[in-house]
């Protein structure tokens, strides 16, 4: 599949004026974590796993499955722009009775599996890539993780099962941003050295910088980077990124942005966007 | 006499082996528990079918989950103690909340581990899933049970937890008895005093039975194998014609098959007498399941007296 690397850097600042608004208006999310993996959902939706509103609900596809699942709001982005559903739809985010909560439910078309609590995306994941073996497809399942997220252990009973099963077709993105609600990954609990931690689970690893259409591009091209190994892809991003003033921040964790704050931001978006006019 | 059977664990591992022996789509999820699930003959015979995770049961519920997304009919089978406490967070949100229909197979549940300790009973299965939207709860009480449930199982679109013990159990109900999810089995209908009972102690409840006959009590015996969804109805049909109703569980008194029938009873305004065995809230005394069950009550003789006291 090609697509323009221009085209995808237009739309991660579309993707991010997005998150912003839909945080601002409704008053909830999780600003930091959306904005530091929302290049990575961009360059996966738009460029690899050709899931789309008619075969959502089919087996033999590939599958993505959003373990971080309070970084919602990335997620519901692509998938409205993908036409999943409509944007005044997800405009009832965070309302009384909408489909639209703050985790990914699978009352919204799109979203393959329910997340929210960390540590539990990665098992599943490693089922529907099992079941994909079963039946020999080639499709694959691509998760995404958190780093403090790393911290659960189911997350490493998971990566046990991975390398076992021999599971080429699982692919494991880490949104290493290096930022937890508390404070710095490596000083809440160190995970590091985490491609050696990865490697000796049985994992391929590689890094690339997760802001970077250009690098996700290449790397998802590459994967399964050896056959009968997983591979996990630690995915440099930094938390809160495309807006100056969010950027590592780490009480953006879960911020709403204020009145001043929300103009501000989408300034910064707009000038950034009016480039690729 | 009773006809004694095999033990219920038997009985499920040699129907899940027949099930998937015609349906290549049913693969079982073990947690190093192939063996205390009696399915070492279905590791032989279907290994295509079979996925070992080693001693990690939230990876267990995880890829049981996945596996379920991906198409396929799953048993996760595991020790129910370790099953339905350690992986519970994976068996709320991955399969309740995320729908997956998953049967969850809780081994050696209840006390059937006796002396190993509280560690591996499970006394509180019924009571933390019952909390859970969106998922069955069955404890099957003989072979007939056992096997029916296997069979209803897989067709089954929800998600679904099924509590198996080891003893060898008498045989209660005979062969083309009607068996549903969610459809209690009246075994025996008489007048005054109704015991309800679930699981392994049903037997216990029927011999209690045998006791109270020579007594000239003709007691109803009820085996409500579902505990979720209960079937209300059967209940407050015998309640309402009784004096007295005692119900029967391999579980704390607490969030079980008791507190569900107390619960009917008071919102239903059924006026009887009522008295719930299980497990008190205590350390719980050491013994094998026979003898832990005896202890708190539960034998039939101890059963058939409590019957006659309540009845006066």
């Amino acid at each position: 599949m090609s697509v323009d690397q221009k085209f995808l850097e237009k739309k991660s600042l579309e993707y991010r004026r997005t998150i912003i608004e839909i945080i601002y208006n409704s008053g909830a999310g999780h600003t930091g974590g959306s904005l530091s993996c929302i290049d990575i959902l961009n360059v996966l939706y738009n460029g690899f796993l050709e899931i789309t509103p008619n075969n959502f609900t089919t087996i033999e596809r590939n599958n993505y499955i959003h373990s971080k699942g309070h970084s919602v709001e990335a997620l519901y982005t692509v998938l409205c722009d993908l036409s999943f559903f409509k944007k005044e739809d997800l405009d009832t985010l965070n309302a009384f009775d909408s489909h639209f909560i703050g985790h990914p439910t699978k009352k919204v078309l799109g979203v393959e599996h329910n997340t929210g609590a960390l540590g539990h995306g990665l098992s599943v994941a490693v089922g529907l890539a099992l079941a994909k073996k079963k039946d020999k497809s080639k499709k694959k399942v691509f998760a995404l993780l958190g780093d403090g997220e790393l911290s659960e252990g189911s997350v490493w009973e998971a990566c046990t099962s991975a390398s076992k099963y021999q599971l080429d077709n699982l692919i494991v993105i880490v949104d290493r941003n290096h930022l937890q609600i508390t404070g710095k990954t490596e000083d809440v609990n160190p995970i590091e050295p985490l491609d050696e931690k990865f490697k000796s689970f049985g994992f391929n690893v590689e890094f690339v910088n997760g802001n970077n259409i250009f690098e996700l591009l290449e790397i998802f091209q590459k994967v399964p980077f050896t056959a009968d190994k997983p591979s996990a892809i630690i995915a440099n991003t930094i938390k809160g990124c495309g807006i100056s003033f969010i950027e590592n921040e780490i009480s953006w964790h879960h911020k709403v942005p204020t009145d001043e704050e929300y103009k501000k931001a989408i300034k910064e978006l707009d000038e950034k966007l009016s480039k690729y006019e | 006499m009773n006809k004694i059977g095999k033990p219920n664990l038997e009985i499920f591992a040699d129907t899940l082996l027949d099930q998937a022996k015609i349906n290549q789509n049913i693969l079982v999820v073990t947690s190093d528990s192939r063996g205390s699930g009696k399915l070492v003959n279905f590791g032989k015979e279907l290994p295509d079918q079979i996925i070992e995770v080693g001693i990690a049961e939230q990876n267990l519920v995880g890829i049981s989950a996945g596996l379920s997304a991906g198409g396929k009919k799953v048993f996760g089978v595991s020790p129910a103690s370790f099953l339905t406490a350690r992986s519970i967070e994976q068996i709320k949100n991955d399969i309740c909340y995320s729908n997956q229909p998953v049967v969850l197979v809780g081994i050696s549940a209840g006390i059937s581990y006796g002396q190993l300790g509280s560690t591996h009973h499970s006394i509180h299965d019924f009571a933390s899933l019952r909390t859970f939207n969106n998922i069955s709860i069955v404890a099957p009480a003989d072979n007939f049970e056992a096997s029916e449930i296997i069979k209803a199982s897989v067709g089954y679109d929800k998600p679904l937890y099924i509590r198996y013990g080891k003893k060898p159990m008498m045989s209660i109900h005979s062969p083309g008895t009607n068996f549903q999810i969610g459809k209690a089995i009246t075994v025996s209908e008489g007048e005054d005093i109704t015991l309800v009972s679930t699981g392994e102690t049903v037997q216990r409840a029927v011999l209690a039975g045998e006791i109270l006959k020579t007594k000239g009590i003709n007691p109803t015996i009820i085996s409500m194998h579902t505990i979720k969804p209960f079937d209300n109805d059967i209940l407050i049909k015998m309640a309402k014609k009784s004096k007295v109703l005692i119900s029967i569980e391999e579980h704390s008194i607490y969030g079980g098959l008791g507190e569900q029938c107390a619960n009917i009873i008071a919102q239903n305004k059924i006026n009887l007498d009522f008295k719930i065995l299980g497990i008190p809230d205590e350390y719980i005394v050491n013994g094998s399941q026979a003898d832990v069950l005896d202890h708190y009550n539960m034998s039939p003789e101890k059963i058939a007296a409590l019957s006659s006291k309540m009845l006066g």
